[in-house]
């Protein structure tokens, strides 16, 4: 019974995840790439984008989610982003004379390659944004299996 | 219908939810109804013409939903009992929401009125930005391009945050105690 549950959800559960997921993935990706053009941007997907591993995360459980993306690819992931970013500003530097200069070509509005660097940029804090948010998820599915496994060795001595 | 008449039904949704968040003695409900506070908040966003904000609302909304709900379904579900000396915190929040209304008031005669913004900066971004950055989303040119290190550090902060959370969740220090690793072993 304890292992049942700590494998996840029902079957009903389990199959809706396997509709809706790619689905979700999809509309991240679509959000944060036509962020220029379109409202969205890196933010929104990217939190969409952790929202499908969390889902994942809720209904099959911890240990098939970390298959997928462990905590330390999400960490690396999240790093590699962070360093896009401040690569980005010191090409800037060097080649316009100010942080996080646009160095790109702005090319014809409403197209997916336009404005510069701002796809480079939605991409970067889509990586940041969203392995940051998923590998706290999975830090507090750590700890809160430690906290109810311990309250429940507890009440089983009393 | 006015959209102004919609803005002031969905701010008073709004205050109703926020006292039975306040209210309430069961801490699901509570969440529940933090999260319909939320969730109003991105339809004003909505009418008031900014999807960006809107679509991040929603979003971060389901995912802050998602971490309280996880935080409060199993722990028991027991509100704060109330102590004897309410009174006296009640009256002293009470003196300070009436100073902080009162000087309010004196700082918002100073704003520019509903629906007429001051456009001086806007200005120079909505007539220049197609042409200095190229992107035809003017919220992404701006916090992208013209405010880029503004954004740079809003995900330094996210970074220093998740550093912070690893500091204290690690699990080299946890194996030190006993207790822990024996629950670990057991699973």
């Amino acid at each position: 019974m304890k292992k049942e549950k700590q494998s996840g959800m029902t079957f009903i559960v389990k199959t809706i995840t396997n509709l809706i997921i790619g689905f979700m993935l999809v509309f991240g990706a679509y959000i944060v790439l036509y962020g220029h053009i379109t409202p969205g941007g890196g933010f929104p997907g990217g939190v969409m984008i952790a929202l499908a591993y969390i889902l994942v995360t809720l209904a099959y459980g911890r240990r098939v989610v970390e298959s997928m993306i462990s905590g330390v690819t999400g960490s690396i992931a999240d790093d590699i982003g962070a360093l896009v970013i401040l690569i980005l500003g010191f090409i800037g530097l060097y080649i316009g004379g100010t942080f996080l200069f646009n160095f790109l070509p702005k090319g014809t509005p409403f197209k997916l390659f336009s404005a510069g660097y701002i796809i480079i940029y939605n991409l970067a804090i889509m990586l940041k944004v969203g392995m940051s948010l998923y590998i706290v998820f999975l830090a507090l599915a750590i700890l809160q299996r430690v906290v109810t496994t311990r309250d429940e060795t507890k009440e089983d001595k009393k | 219908m006015d959209v102004v008449f919609l803005l002031h039904l969905l701010l008073v949704f709004m205050i109703i939810g926020a006292f039975i968040t306040v209210e309430i003695k069961n801490m699901l409900s509570a969440v529940i109804s933090i999260g319909a506070v939320g969730f109003t908040l991105s339809m004003a966003f909505l009418f008031l013409g900014a999807p960006d904000i809107a679509i991040t609302q929603v979003i971060v909304e389901i995912l802050s939903l998602i971490l309280l709900i996880r935080a409060t379904v199993n722990v028991d579900n027991v509100a704060i009992e109330e102590k004897g000396e309410s009174v006296f915190h009640n009256r002293t929040a009470l003196i300070f929401v009436g100073i902080i209304l009162v000087f309010a008031w004196f700082a918002f005669q100073s704003l520019a009125p509903f629906g007429e913004p001051l456009m001086r900066v806007s200005d120079y971004y909505l007539n220049n930005g197609l042409i200095m950055v190229g992107a035809t989303n003017f919220v992404t040119s701006v916090i992208l391009d013209f405010r880029a290190y503004d954004t740079f550090g809003e995900a330094m902060v996210l970074f220093v945050s998740i550093s912070g959370a690893f500091a204290i969740l690690r699990r080299w220090k946890r194996e030190q105690h006993k207790d822990f690793l024996r629950i670990d072993r057991e699973h």
